[in-house]
């Protein structure tokens, strides 16, 4: 088996798996990072995003061979505390209900930031379109975004 | 204040040691248990002592308390704990939340579904907590020699004025917990709540927010293997052979083999409901390499000659089995619509009649009808379908997301040959249940997978595995008629509805009560595709119905439409027709009115269409006024308002998010959802197709208000959910001009 370098939250993992796998299966079954949630393994729910760089991308359909040396930040790496301004302004606005999707929200409002840092709500619309919450947060998410750009 | 005797659920007062049988360790956590949000580190206790089977205590004043149901979103692991907390009289910020196992002989009924966890605990939990106060104020009273009477409690503290004498719940745990349970015990009164009522934020959320490993499907332990099942790509196929050549030599497949997840034998229960028995099935080391072998294997099937089976009952273990029976045959949506028109056409059961009906209609002057529909659903959890199963010579281990455990375990103890005291049910946090996993399926092919390749065991349903594996919201149609005499008032009423496979008719609901002369009727038609509890099951069809003919009808009567209904609710309270209606028609009035008040509802903006709808269900009162507007021909709901009757409030941060979600969830399956099939297939099968309502589509302001009362708390699941559907159909008329009769919407909106 071929092995893949992948640089994930700031440290070199090395894995053995077929480089046609999602970088998705790789994070939960082979790191044991399992903050990035399977929701519909063909880029449609947004439950398994994760930062490549500085770009939220839907990790079930990344295969690893198409990384390379490209920076990969999870949920787990977002913060060193759990104490990223999203993270916090997530808390302050108590948003999640059952939470499945919650940590595909957050990576993809994080690519947003980094991209408009002080997003109107229309930005955070078009930014977070492709994020499904069946529990129907919405409004919340908005409004943690908005606080974690305020902060 | 208020005294209880502390035998209503005296079982759950028992300690661990005293329970009889079963292999259960206690306080098995899976999970490491969540503080409440906020800074402070609690330190943990040397030793614990129990106070009853929800409460134990540390001797530095720590506290655990045990949440008894299934966790889905619905924030039961905060909400349940805090009632605890408020009749202990502790601090929140000196409790750890842990979820407590499937264990009914210490929790009782653990059930997740009908809105039911808050009003069904508040009882019992605040009786436990209570006992647990006393049990330690008798504990101080009999060390400092002072009549208990006049030691009181506050911030997990134990105080006696007169001498001065003061102890933390620590210090006098050990000798609490060895006090036998008092007889009776004192409540709270409502208005001296401190902890009820308040917003305490959700206690899982430091876990949720930085990844950890909270759900089924996160789940792992050693010589784990992942299993996936094919099933049939059609409701009314089954399984006739397959080729697994290509497959078997795959990387990382250990097995591929068919499993009979129910057999003939088995007595199924309601919650057994299943579309199909019997799969291929795929187990190999890691779901991506499972998927491809899945992928792989070529499966024949068959029609399906018509299959029957053995039904119990859910509720009643031993009662008379029936044989229950799943037609033949391919069926489309098509089908479906021709076949409920011409149902809708004949008569029906009748299952309720007040007055003369039919003398009421033959002399009326008008007559207006209409008839509604609405398709089949999908649930859609976010988290799809999985469980853990661990199946050996002599017990059952098994972790996964399920809403009814008790009503799986029945059938594992049938089919695994094994007693139920040997299956241990650890409830995993789900992701998202919406009725989906009151049926417990998953549970019983998990554990027949791990049983025949005798290793622990993943089972992962795909998301297309998951949308057309059947469980569905029925799809329905109702047909509206009202009587109006020559001066225009109401003289009949009458309601006709069913569904595939079953009818949406309440028999008591309202307008039974309001109106003399009222029929409702119901009718059904069988179907081999299954279906399933869904938010608000029956109510959230026929609440749209409903309330939408009742728009129109005050229209038609010239009548402002929450002037009519309030009318109509008036005569329900004053004067009620039937000697059986199951609402409270002053707190149903009561919603109306603040909902009216709240919206300022006779002053719409400008370039805004206004629908209103109320609906009472699951014990709850809800009203809904929406604000719409249409920009390019596409309907948006900008602003909602919401006026709730649930009773005490018990998390109320908590409540308004269950509202604002049960809103978009309404929104968003009224304009968007449905399920449609052909020859027996679902015609979708992800979220490329299945149209969810997303973030740009939801509303962006829902203003929630509760009726404040001291009425004992209700459930708030569902009821905000089905008077969604009629206020954004009334509003789509105020924008349109147009009725809206048929879900979703957005079908309608495309055709004109």
């Amino acid at each position: 088996m071929i092995a893949t370098k992948l640089n994930i939250n700031k440290k070199t993992h090395t894995v053995e798996v077929d480089p046609s796998t999602p970088l998705l299966w790789v994070l939960r079954e082979h790191l044991d990072l399992v903050g990035t949630k399977y929701g519909c393994g063909v880029a449609s729910c947004g439950a398994c995003t994760v930062l490549l760089d500085e770009t939220a991308v839907r990790s079930c359909s990344l295969p690893i061979s198409a990384i390379g040396d490209k920076a990969i930040t999870t949920i787990e790496g977002l913060s060193e505390n759990g104490d990223h301004p999203l993270q916090q302004a997530w808390e302050e606005h108590d948003v999640p209900q059952c939470g499945y999707c919650q940590a595909g929200q957050i990576m993809n409002a994080a690519a947003l930031l980094k991209s408009k840092p002080n997003p109107t709500d229309e930005d955070i619309d078009t930014a977070m379109t492709g994020n499904l919450c069946r529990c129907g947060t919405y409004l919340r998410i908005k409004a943690a975004i908005k606080t974690a750009a305020s902060y | 204040m208020t005294l209880i005797k502390t035998t209503v659920n005296r079982r759950s007062f028992l300690k661990a040691a005293l329970l009889a049988g079963g292999g259960m360790v206690l306080h098995f956590s899976w999970l490491a248990g969540c503080k409440p949000a906020g800074k402070k580190v609690l330190e943990m206790p040397e030793e614990w002592f129990e106070m009853n089977s929800y409460i134990k205590i540390g001797e530095n004043g720590v506290v655990t308390l045990f949440n008894p149901n299934p966790e889905f979103g619905q924030n039961v692991k905060t909400s349940l704990p805090m009632i605890l907390a408020e009749e202990l009289d502790i601090d929140w910020e000196q409790v750890i939340v842990e979820q407590a196992d499937f264990y009914p002989e210490r929790y009782g009924r653990q059930f997740t579904g009908g809105s039911q966890s808050v009003r069904q605990a508040w009882s019992p939990l605040r009786t436990a907590g209570a006992t647990a106060r006393q049990m330690l104020i008798l504990a101080a009273a009999g060390q400092w020699n002072v009549p208990a009477s006049e030691i009181t409690t506050e911030h997990g503290t134990l105080l006696h004025k007169s001498s001065g004498k003061k102890a933390g719940y620590g210090e006098m745990a050990s000798a609490a917990a060895k006090i036998p349970v008092p007889e009776e015990v004192k409540l709270k009164a409502v208005s001296d709540f401190k902890v009820v009522g308040s917003s305490k934020k959700n206690v899982e959320i430091k876990n949720i927010l930085s990844g950890k490993a909270l759900f089924g499907l996160d789940y792992k332990t050693e010589g784990m293997l992942i299993a996936m099942v094919v099933h049939p790509p059609a409701f009314g196929m089954r399984f006739k052979s397959m080729d697994d050549k290509v497959a078997k030599s795959m990387p990382g497949v250990k097995a591929i083999f068919t499993i009979d997840s129910l057999k003939e034998d088995i007595v199924q229960n309601f919650f057994d409901t299943t579309s199909f028995t019997k799969f291929a099935v795929v187990v190999g080391n890691t779901t991506w390499e499972v998927l491809q072998a899945k992928k792989a294997l070529k499966v024949e099937w068959e029609q399906e000659p018509e299959r029957t089976f053995k039904m119990g009952s859910s509720w009643t273990p031993g009662a008379e089995t029936i044989e229950a029976k799943y037609p033949s045959g391919l069926e489309s949506t098509e089908i479906h619509q021709a076949k409920m028109k011409e149902f809708s056409k004949k008569p029906g059961n009748i299952i309720r009649r007040d007055g003369d009906p039919e003398s009421a209609f033959r002399s009326a002057t008008k007559i207006l009808e209409r008839t509604y529909t609405a398709p089949f659903l999908a649930h859609n959890t976010m988290e799809p379908v999985n469980c853990f199963a661990h199946v050996t010579a002599d017990k059952a281990v098994l972790y996964g997301p399920i809403q009814a455990p008790e009503f799986v375990v029945g059938t594992l103890s049938q089919r695994l040959s094994l007693p139920k005291e040997k299956i241990e049910i650890k409830l995993a946090r789900m992701g998202g249940g919406f009725g989906r996993r009151a049926y417990g399926h998953h549970f019983i092919e998990a554990a027949v997978i791990s049983q025949q390749v005798k290793a622990p065991v993943k089972l992962v349903y795909t998301r297309e595995d998951e949308m057309t594996a059947g469980i569905y919201r029925p799809t329905y149609s109702a047909t509206y008629r009202a009587a109006l005499d020559k001066d225009n008032k109401l003289i009949a009423f009458h309601v006709k509805a069913g569904g595939i496979p079953e009818t949406p008719v309440h028999a008591d609901r309202f307008p039974a009560g309001a109106i003399d002369n009222y029929l409702a009727e119901g009718w059904q038609i069988p179907s081999n595709i299954t279906i399933g509890a869904f938010r608000a099951p029956r109510s959230n069809f026929i609440a749209s119905a409903e309330q939408s003919f009742l728009d129109e009808l005050a229209m038609e009567m010239g009548k402002d439409p929450i002037d009519f209904r309030l009318e109509l609710l008036e005569r329900a309270k004053t004067n009620p027709v039937g000697e059986k209606n199951d609402y409270d028609a002053a707190r149903y009035a009561g919603v109306l009115q603040l909902v009216r008040e709240k919206s300022k509802w006779k002053e719409t903006p400008q370039g805004v269409h206004r629908g209103v709808s109320a609906y009472f269900c699951h014990n709850s009162y809800v009203a809904e006024v929406v604000d719409l507007v249409m920009k390019n021909n596409a309907p948006k709901v900008e602003k909602v308002v919401a006026a709730i009757d649930c009773g005490v409030v018990v998390n109320k941060d908590g409540a308004i998010n269950m509202a604002e979600g049960a809103i978009i969830d309404g929104i968003g399956n009224a304009l968007y959802g449905e399920l449609p099939f052909k020859d027996g297939a679902p015609q979708k099968n992800n979220f490329t197709t299945y149209r969810l309502i997303r973030m740009n589509e939801a509303p962006k302001t829902i203003d929630v208000h509760f009726v404040k009362n001291e009425e004992d708390p209700t459930g708030m699941g569902e009821p905000p959910f089905p008077p969604a559907f009629a206020a954004v159909a009334n509003a789509l008329y105020r924008a349109t001009g147009k009725r809206f009769y048929n879900q979703p919407f957005i079908n309608e909106l495309k055709s004109t």
